[in-house]
């Protein structure tokens, strides 16, 4: 009696969980699948064809023939969403790649700190991530204003004349990944730097490497588990990113997660947001597959 | 060596400057007597004090503090039954499915786990409100909490397990009295997690939410879209308030944890 | 009849044929996946014996010792403790107990809520719980200890915490997985003797897991000389030692100097075996075989003598060689000799003496010698 209650145990532990994401996660997926593949309609739901399940076989088989990929085939004529695709995924690479840069020398720093405030660095390094993006967004309006804080101060140095344009350009929307996405960046580069053995650069030292050498020689390939997780931790969230773009981008501003949100609440067209879901989750698919790969290899560390 | 040169010390100030000035001007500006964000009009609270009397955003707040306690709560039970999955069952059908299902939402774009929500909400029949958006935060944040618990389940030595089954304790028995409270601490965090990943969302509520559930972040972006206005820098300073002063203090009290049992592993190393 | 070695007290149960096990593993085998950590064993250990398993790592030792505790299932076979068949019944519900080697305390009960943690199992009333605690902490002498935490205590102690907790219950059986590797050599060799008291104490059995042959020896009534999941010996430390009964065995326990030859002759109970040139061992026959051609000859160096006299009946059980190195130890000195056939042998001697006049040197002609009886011929 107690195994057959242990049993039940053991199966709920992978059951309850596995169930849930089973029935919240894939189970939408393949709703948004069938949507895209859907006309839209003025109804609710709107879009056509619904499935009933009253009408049984012969409904289904009606119901299929009804399915196209018009969609897809849509958002390849209209270059708009080419280009909004193109455009996501170039501001996200360059963009991750800033975030790479600047998060570096700071990951590094942090490794190389006395041990004692290391925790220290590192909560501090947390914190924001803790803190509401949204927030940490808005924060970034009054800065890149034409009359905010950094026009007022270049003014008042004299660098320049007249404010710059910042906010809503580009530019704004790549400060504003870099600065949000910061934390997911020097994490895991500050956990593969710390790991480094100190006397390896000594050894390369000694071995009569120049410290630039040691370091491009011999830390750096070292922590490139580190440089590849964080790249895809920010590439693959900034792709599809809403938030930043709206807030701090312009007209000029492309970018899918954008377009799929104007699509959905401004248009309501559900089938047409629906394939630029499915079309970014193809474009993202490679990026997941490698951040699912480097994920199960550190777990089976 | 010393390798903590002034090139390092350069970097970490630049940093971390870099990450903080933005959050420091939004809070010293929630002081601001002005109306205009960027102009200093001397010190007040009044902003504070006309927040007092915004009944929207007092519900907002409420809204979203139920969908976030509730959420993380359940999330937290969920995730640690993964994180227990994962761990201790290498062998069952699908576990490649299910280890995808818990990676993918951590680095899922948030607009494409609020759609496919929303659509399946919409497909099943279920009225969006409150419990919709609940059930959203659910599922991205048990993920989190699983990755959290996952970690300290794989530096768990599984022999005191064994040791308490040996004493005659069932699995059940053993689970409750040996490796829940050995493993809380991950549980509790992975709870805070969940807890402000859901104060914090934004995207996903969105989706997911329907007549009066507006969630505060909702409220905050509605109202940042019609511009920049000091009693949203009151709000969200209260807001950075609470988060930090949670996360500080709780790393405060594993520190100090920390130090106390370093001391006593070193007293009782000393006395052999 | 001669007895090999000393004998520590008069407790053999296993010479008697009407004496009943206590545990036995009957053609156990234990595959995981295609690996066989216990391959078909068949194992007899008695009632209050002290039986150590030995082994180097991966040869199934533990493997058999957590199919006793119930962790693991056997693949086939059967395990009966005390008249009992184990199969299906979980670790939870067996009489055994089991010390791991990693101590298993749990980090966030005191020393006494570990020490009672089995005992709240099995619902034993509170006030006798206090009792038995209170009993087990002086046994271990930790009465001072028993409201801190594991991670308040020395290496030392918490291995006694482990020890009384296995304790407290009074298992059947004590299983102990490499009790002692956590401690320190000083530490490990007083532990050695507490524990073989309190086993004598308490009058249990005790199963103890080690890959370190001393502790092996000093503790066990009789070793299981493992590898590759099967056993190569089942004996008393002495005749392990003395008797091993194949080449792994004698290889595995302490030195040994094996000598091929071929067997040439046999008469009178003694047996000749060439091994090369000028050089043949004559050996009682015991109970051998005595028609196969090729044999082995196992003897422990400190049976060999080295000196630059020639011995008397040179050639049968001694041959000259080349000095090629000398170690000294302190309470003894380790020679190297070279024989012409290219081996190397090694010998010892009691350095019984502070002072030697004219000792043995580098690069000098020796001969080394030994009894006929002082080795044994191996069967493999």
């Amino acid at each position: 009696m107690v195994r057959l209650v242990n049993g039940i145990f053991n199966r709920l532990v992978i059951v309850i969980p596995f169930g849930w994401l089973l029935i919240f996660f894939l189970v939408p997926f393949v709703i948004v699948l069938r949507i895209s593949m859907s006309q839209t309609a003025i109804a609710m739901p709107p879009y056509t064809p619904v499935f009933d399940i009253a009408t049984g076989w012969e409904g289904l088989k009606d119901f299929l023939s009804q399915l196209s990929l018009d969609n897809f085939l849509y958002l390849t004529q209209d270059s708009l969403y080419l280009k909004a695709y193109i455009s996501s995924v170039t501001i996200a690479f360059f963009s991750t790649l800033l975030t790479l840069l600047v998060g570096y020398p700071i990951a590094y720093a942090m490794a190389q700190a006395p041990r004692t405030i290391r925790p220290t660095l590192l909560m501090l390094v947390i914190l924001p991530f803790w803190t509401s993006f949204l927030i940490r967004v808005y924060a970034w309006i009054a800065i890149l204003k034409p009359e905010g804080f950094l026009n007022q101060i270049l003014l008042y140095l004299g660098i320049i004349h007249e404010p710059l344009i910042i906010l809503n350009t580009n530019t704004a929307v790549y400060i504003g990944i870099v600065y949000s996405y910061l934390p997911f960046m020097v994490l895991p580069l500050y956990s593969a730097l710390e790991k480094l053995d100190g006397t390896l650069i000594e050894a390369a030292e000694d071995l009569g490497c120049t410290r630039f050498q040691a370091f491009w020689k011999v830390t750096f390939p070292l922590s490139l588990p580190g440089v590849v997780a964080g790249f895809l931790l920010v590439f693959i969230p900034a792709t599809g990113e809403f938030v930043i773009p709206d807030l701090l981008g312009g007209s000029e501003t492309l970018m899918i997660g954008k377009t799929l949100w104007a699509e959905f609440f401004s248009n309501r067209d559900w089938p047409v947001s629906s394939a630029v879901a499915i079309v970014l989750l193809l474009v993202l698919v490679i990026p997941i597959a490698l951040f699912q790969n480097a994920q199960a290899k550190a777990q089976g560390e | 060596m010393n390798r903590w040169t002034s090139f390092n010390k350069f970097s970490i100030t630049l940093g971390f400057g870099f990450l903080y000035l933005p959050i420091l001007l939004l809070i010293v500006y929630s002081f601001n007597e002005s109306k205009l964000v960027t102009v200093w009009g001397g010190f007040s609270t009044r902003w504070y004090a006309s927040l007092l009397e915004n009944q929207a955003l007092k519900d907002a707040a409420w809204v979203t503090a139920r969908v976030a306690f509730t959420s993380a709560t359940i999330a937290t039970v969920l995730g640690t039954l993964a994180a227990l999955a994962l761990t201790r069952y290498t062998k069952f059908r699908g576990r490649f499915l299910f280890s995808g299902m818990i990676f993918a939402p951590l680095v899922m774009p948030d607009v494409i786990t609020g759609l496919s929500l929303l659509l399946f909400f919409v497909a099943v029949n279920l009225d969006r409100g409150i419990v919709t958006v609940i059930l959203a935060h659910i599922t991205f944040s048990m993920c989190y909490v699983a990755v959290v618990v996952q970690s300290r389940l794989l530096s768990f030595d599984r022999s005191i397990e064994e040791a308490a089954m040996d004493l005659g304790a069932t699995p059940t028995r053993t689970f409750l009295q040996v490796t829940l409270p050995v493993i809380a601490p991950a549980v509790v965090s992975g709870w805070m997690l969940a807890f402000t990943l859901s104060l914090d969302d934004l995207v996903i509520s969105s989706f997911a939410s329907g007549p009066g559930a507006t969630t505060l972040p909702m409220k905050i972006y509605s109202q940042v879209r019609l511009g920049v206005t000091p009693e949203i820098n009151a709000v969200s300073t209260i807001l950075v308030t609470i988060v930090t002063i949670g996360v500080i203090t709780a790393s405060i009290i594993t520190k100090r944890r920390e130090v106390q049992r370093q001391r006593d592993e070193q007293a009782a190393f000393a006395q052999g | 009849m001669k007895s090999l070695g000393s004998i520590r007290r008069s407790f053999a149960p296993w010479t008697d044929p009407s004496a009943k096990p206590y545990i036995s593993f009957r053609n156990v085998t234990k595959k995981f996946g295609t690996f066989v950590a216990v391959d078909d064993l068949s194992l007899d250990i008695y009632h209050r014996e002290f039986f150590a398993l030995l082994g180097a790592s991966g040869c199934g030792k533990s493997t058999l010792l957590r199919m006793l505790a119930g962790f693991e299932q056997p693949t086939s076979g059967e395990i009966i403790l005390d008249g009992v068949n184990m199969a299906g019944t979980p670790p939870y519900r067996r009489p055994v107990n089991m010390m791991f080697q990693s101590y298993a305390l749990f980090p966030h009960m005191t020393v006494e809520k570990n020490i009672a943690f089995g005992l709240k199992q099995d619902g034993m009333p509170k006030n006798e719980i206090a009792e038995r605690v209170a009993q087990m902490l002086k046994l271990v002498k930790l009465e001072k200890f028993a409201t801190r935490k594991p991670h308040q205590l020395s290496g030392g102690q918490r291995q006694r915490v482990a020890l009384a907790r296995s304790l407290a219950k009074r298992p059947k059986v004590l299983l102990l997985d490499e009790p002692l590797g956590a401690l320190d050599k000083k530490l490990r060799e007083e532990t050695q003797f507490e524990l073989m008291d309190l086993q004598q104490d308490l009058g249990l059995t005790f199963v103890i897991v080690t890959h370190d042959q001393e502790e092996a020896m000093t503790m066990a009534d009789r070793i299981a000389v493992m590898s590759a999941g099967k056993v190569n010996q089942v004996a008393t430390p002495a005749e392990i030692y003395e008797a091993p009964n194949s080449r792994f065995v004698a290889d595995f326990i302490g030195d040994v100097n094996i000598f091929d030859g071929l067997v040439t002759s046999s008469a009178n109970g003694m047996l000749d075996i060439a091994v090369g040139e000028g050089f043949t061992i004559r050996t009682p026959i015991g109970n051998m075989d005595v028609r196969g051609a090729a044999r082995g000859f196992a003897i422990r160096p400190e049976k060999i003598r080295v000196s630059r006299e020639v011995p008397p009946d040179a050639g049968i059980n001694s041959v000259k060689g080349e000095m090629w190195d000398i170690a000294y130890l302190g309470d003894m000195t380790v020679y190297i000799v070279k024989l012409p056939n290219g081996q190397t042998v090694k010998a010892s001697s009691l350095n019984a003496q502070r002072s030697v006049e004219n000792p043995l040197g580098y690069d000098e002609d020796v001969w080394i010698s030994f009894d006929g009886d002082a080795g044994v011929l191996l069967k493999d």
